[in-house]
């Protein structure tokens, strides 16, 4: 067979390798802070992550636009937990449902879960990845709140921690459900519009009992109300609301149980 | 080296929407080889590959890559097998060689990132972010990205598609250095001179079966259709067969086959029959087959 290239014996390559995979510490590492990088620098993500919850707090503590009983606390120490609360959501929820939706239309999951990372360890990193961005957003959350006067109690960290642990289960569920089974396009839409619905019906930012009636119910019930009520009872009573913890392994255990089950890796 | 094949593919089913899309279909890749799996398109290539990757879970048969299950065995065969899809699969977001890098982070002891990035030209668009690169350096891109584990065995999807004639060589080169290693290659194609160029072996598959399979060189030899010519369409083919004492087939309006052996007194015969009847002969060729006939011979030549 003649050829119209001639036959250079080609540079020798190197031989196949024996060492196999990185550990699997390493490459979760790598994959989460891959992950975290690739929102953080994303623009669009970062005005959904970062300045729309920051926005939120200033416009609500340093505007009176609306009316809010604080229920004695200074505006600032009711504010900041349903900021923070609007944050988890806006990173475990919008912001990851979107991100996950296009690397799946993109093959980037397929191809991942090809290399000796995996589907589990992907999905190991992706939840590393939002809790990494939620360190970030809560550090310029807290800064900017302390800034404005926010003096909360220390005590109520811890608390506030599980919640927000909690919080994210639930909405990293809730996010691989839509990404996994959405177009891309539709779950950009969607993701958008069911974070605006959440914060609007779910007591996010005020407490559920300064909501109407019928509403009032609805709120405590959804994870958005039920993650705004726990991060305000850890912050401002010292305690969760035993309702809200419910709700929120109610909803993880539904969502989660729905992403395992209809999630399409393509 | 094991002995067992790299790949071995047993009566293989897949099902898409109650369709067989891969309907039980044997195919056997040996141990540092280059297997070209050819067909047009929607013939079932990339399904059989997916379901090698454990991408695919199998509707019946059985797959068996480096002598494991591809979906049970997944976590021993990861970092043995590289993959190259066909959809590329990068992050568009990140650069270039970021995202190769990123890559080799998952392996113990990866391909040095800047020999890969040399030897595939990729140094031009390294800081260049996946969403603006051609089609072709994506290609270049998932093919390091593939091979940056150093794997025993790698699937490539279509690895020239989109590809300017320059950079197919490099990835050609490659490829054959590879081989020199040991490296087991799975390439889908429907390029054929590709296959010529690259494969030990070729496995033609169509509507989800294997239709005809060898070396390139088996593929084309053997006697049938050596003889074809191209006249005026319809011509009495039975009339022309009983004067050359051969088998003549239409195989398109206007284009004929002759099979069985060809001599210098079939083409005497098949010159005068014509002669008689005033039909002018436009082409005649003697010639070999390429893989491309066969190909065409074997898949039919109508649009699909």
């Amino acid at each position: 067979m003649s050829t119209a290239t001639p036959s250079t014996t080609p540079r020798p390559v190197p031989a196949p390798s024996t060492a196999g995979a990185a550990s699997a510490r390493r490459r979760v590492l790598s994959q989460s802070a891959f992950e975290a990088r690739a929102i953080l620098r994303n623009g669009e993500q970062l005005m959904v992550t970062i300045l729309l919850p920051v926005m939120a707090l200033v416009g609500l503590t340093q505007t009176s636009i609306v009316e809010i009983d604080t229920g004695g606390a200074s505006r600032v120490d009711f504010m900041t937990p349903g900021v923070i609360a609007l944050a988890v959501m806006s990173a475990a929820f919008t912001s990851q449902s979107i991100a996950t939706a296009f690397d799946r239309r993109n093959g980037v999951l397929r191809l991942m879960a090809t290399t000796p990372l995996g589907r589990g360890g992907l999905l190991t990193s992706k939840i590393i990845g939002v809790l990494t961005v939620e360190a970030v957003q809560i550090a310029v959350i807290t800064v900017v709140a302390v800034v404005l006067g926010w003096r909360p109690d220390p005590a109520g960290i811890p608390l506030a921690v599980v919640a927000v642990l909690l919080g994210t289960a639930a909405f990293t569920s809730l996010a691989l459900l839509l990404a996994g089974t959405l177009r891309a396009e539709g779950v950009l839409a969607v993701a958008n519009i069911v974070l605006v619905l959440l914060v609007v019906l779910g007591a996010v930012l005020t407490s559920a009992d300064q909501l109407p009636g019928a509403l009032r119910h609805v709120a405590l019930l959804l994870p958005s109300g039920a993650l705004g009520e726990a991060v305000r009872g850890a912050f401002l009573d010292g305690a969760i609301p035993a309702f809200s913890l419910v709700v929120l392994f109610g909803w993880t255990a539904a969502l989660g149980w729905g992403a395992g089950k209809l999630f399409r890796w393509s | 080296m094991p002995s067992n094949p790299a790949v071995e593919i047993t009566g293989l089913v897949k099902r898409y929407d109650g369709r067989e899309i891969v309907r039980s279909l044997d195919l056997t890749a040996h141990h540092g080889q280059v297997t070209a799996v050819l067909g047009p398109n929607g013939a079932g290539k990339t399904t059989t590959i997916e379901c090698c990757e454990g991408l695919r879970l199998p509707d019946g048969g059985s797959v068996r890559v480096l002598g494991l299950d591809p979906v049970t065995d997944s976590a021993a065969l990861r970092p043995r097998v590289g993959v190259m899809l066909q959809d590329g699969g990068l992050p568009t977001s990140v650069r270039a060689l970021e995202m190769l890098r990123h890559v080799a982070t998952m392996y113990a002891e990866p391909w040095d990132v800047d020999d890969l990035v040399e030897r595939l030209g990729l140094a031009s668009f390294a800081r260049t972010t996946v969403r603006r690169l051609s089609g072709g350096q994506r290609q270049r891109l998932a093919l390091a990205a593939a091979l940056v584990g150093r794997p025993e065995l790698v699937f490539l999807d279509e690895p020239s598609a989109g590809m300017d004639p320059q950079s197919r060589h490099a990835v050609w080169e490659l490829v054959r250095a590879l081989r020199e290693q040991g490296v087991s290659i799975v390439l889908t194609t429907h390029l054929m001179d590709e296959a010529e160029e690259l494969a030990d072996r070729v496995v033609v598959v169509d509507h989800g079966q294997v239709i005809a399979e060898g070396t390139p060189a088996e593929l084309v030899s053997g006697s049938t259709g050596a003889l074809t010519f191209a006249a005026a369409a319809g011509i009495e083919t039975l009339s022309l067969a009983s004067a050359l004492g051969a088998g003549v087939r239409e195989t398109s309006p206007g284009s004929y086959s002759v099979s069985g052996a060809v001599t210098p007194a079939t083409l005497v015969s098949l010159t005068r029959w014509c002669a008689d009847r005033s039909i002018l002969l436009s082409r005649v060729s003697t010639g070999r087959r390429t893989l491309e006939d066969v190909f065409l011979d074997l898949t039919g030549r109508s649009l699909r």
